[in-house]
């Protein structure tokens, strides 16, 4: 059962950016890619608890300020030491003007 | 100054030292981080191949122009000099491309970081996914007693082995035991609390083709009945070449305090000349590269500038940080306890350790 929650507004979040979103007591990084598209996943890295919005886009890969750990924030694919579990991603939605997650 | 661990000082990660640490919040903690505006922090951040491809150009010109002429010299004195020369550039410089490789920031193009950084670790004989991922504790818990794998100069100091350091000795020793013990499919206790089980084939995978190497060319010198390609690759340039990289690299901690969580305290900005910063790839910029990885080696003298109102003032020269350096340690022989303490600026306290 999807649970659409909006995190932020549309152009809120600057081309190859991220930003950070919390609800409900869990952090989410929501992406705004180069294509102009958005996504969203755990805010926090599978590797040590590190929020994922202090880091850099590129492309299409999220780096994890702490050890650089990437991690395809489509898929929420680790790409390799020392991020090695997959980020849990969560769906999008544009409505209003406004980026909405399933944080369900 | 420490927030000091039981003595005696144990080193280990799984002993009295690292159980006080987990329990007195100083494993996975929060450090201090300068605020840095995140616009800012993105422009420095960002990644380019160029600088890195121009340094690695020049690089790779340089081992073959000083071994070249070693070659050619060779079996006179006159190769002596260009050898020197040829193993700074092995022994040391491979030091910083070692780290700033692994960290994945010197060039934009993931492959060519991968392909450095494993060039780099076969030269420095650290072993790739297993210094990956002390490296990664060494960040998460940097000279945190009982949790960081990599503190160069352990307490008490013993002064002989800082010194045989300069040498490689026991750096190149430890990596022999290594090899070897990863080759039989092993790991010790400490790699076995910082590597997860997943990677662990492949540090025995590369330990096995690296012995293979450094026994291919130790036959190859006894077949030819010549020492030369031993002195070319392998353990001696790792070795005669080793002293520069522990030049720059006790200036990043030592005499430091320990138990801290604010790299303004356990970590040193020293300036260099430009020589030795393209050796050393940056890493003179030490506080700001612990309190931000992220941002690549090219652009660290700008995150210097930007973070200067929230640092103790920087060393002006190597020689001035060797100044506080040789007597600190000197002193840790009898107090390990002791620690050097770094001005703060008042606005910007240092992040306060938890309390018991
Ligand atoms: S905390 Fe993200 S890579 Fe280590």
């Amino acid at each position: 059962m999807p649970n659409w929650i909006a995190a932020c507004s549309l152009g809120e979040i600057a081309p190859e950016d991220v930003m950070r979103f919390d609800h409900g007591g869990r952090s989410f990084a929501i992406y705004r890619s180069p294509d102009d598209e958005y996504y969203a996943t755990d805010g926090l890295c599978t590797h040590e608890r590190v929020h994922l919005a202090d880091g850099l886009v590129m492309d299409h890969v999220i780096e994890c300020p702490k050890h650089n750990g990437r991690f395809d924030y489509r898929t929420g694919e680790a790409k390799g030491a020392p991020a090695c579990v997959n980020l849990k991603v969560h769906a999008v939605k544009i409505e209003a003007g406004k980026v909405m997650i399933d944080v369900g | 100054m420490d927030n000091a661990p039981p003595a005696p000082h144990d080193y280990s990660l799984t002993g009295p030292s690292s159980r006080y640490a987990l329990e007195h919040g100083l494993a996975n903690a929060e450090w201090y981080r300068a605020p840095i505006p995140r616009a800012r922090m993105k422009e420095l951040m960002k990644r380019s191949d160029g600088p890195a491809i121009r340094d690695t150009i020049i690089w790779i010109a340089a081992f073959l122009v000083t071994g070249g002429l070693a070659f050619h010299f060779w079996p006179t004195a006159w190769s002596i000099p260009f050898f020197l020369a040829y193993g700074v550039l092995y022994g040391s410089s491979s030091d910083s491309r070692w780290h700033e490789c692994g960290h994945g920031t010197a060039f934009r193009t993931a492959w060519m970081n991968d392909v450095v950084y494993n060039i780099a670790c076969f030269m420095i004989m650290r072993e790739p996914t297993v210094w990956r991922w002390s490296h990664a504790r060494h960040h998460t818990d940097t000279i945190i007693v009982g949790r960081d794998p990599e503190v160069a100069v352990m307490r008490p100091t013993v002064v002989l082995r800082v010194i045989l350091m300069f040498l490689g000795v026991p750096q190149v020793w430890g990596a022999i035991k290594s090899m070897v013990r990863h080759a039989m499919g092993r790991l010790s206790p400490d790699e076995a609390d910082y590597i997860p089980e997943m990677e662990r084939a492949k540090v025995y995978r590369t330990a096995r083709i690296w012995l293979a190497i450094h026994l291919a060319i130790i036959a190859v010198s006894i077949y030819a009945g010549t020492i030369l390609p031993m002195l070319f690759v392998g353990p001696l340039p790792t070795m005669y070449g080793a002293w520069l990289h522990i030049v720059t690299g006790l200036t990043q901690h030592a005499g430091l305090p320990e138990n801290v969580l604010d790299h303004r305290l356990n970590c040193r900005t020293v300036y260099m000349n430009p020589v030795m910063r393209f050796l050393y790839w940056n890493m003179n910029y030490h506080i700001e590269h612990h309190m931000f990885p992220m941002v690549p080696y090219h652009r660290l003298p700008e995150l210097h500038e930007a973070m200067k109102p929230y640092c103790p003032p920087p060393y002006p020269s190597t020689f001035a940080a060797y100044a506080e350096i040789i007597p600190a340690i000197i002193r840790q022989i009898r107090e390990p306890g002791w620690s050097i303490a770094r001005p703060i600026p008042r606005e910007y306290p240092a992040q306060a350790v938890p309390a018991e």
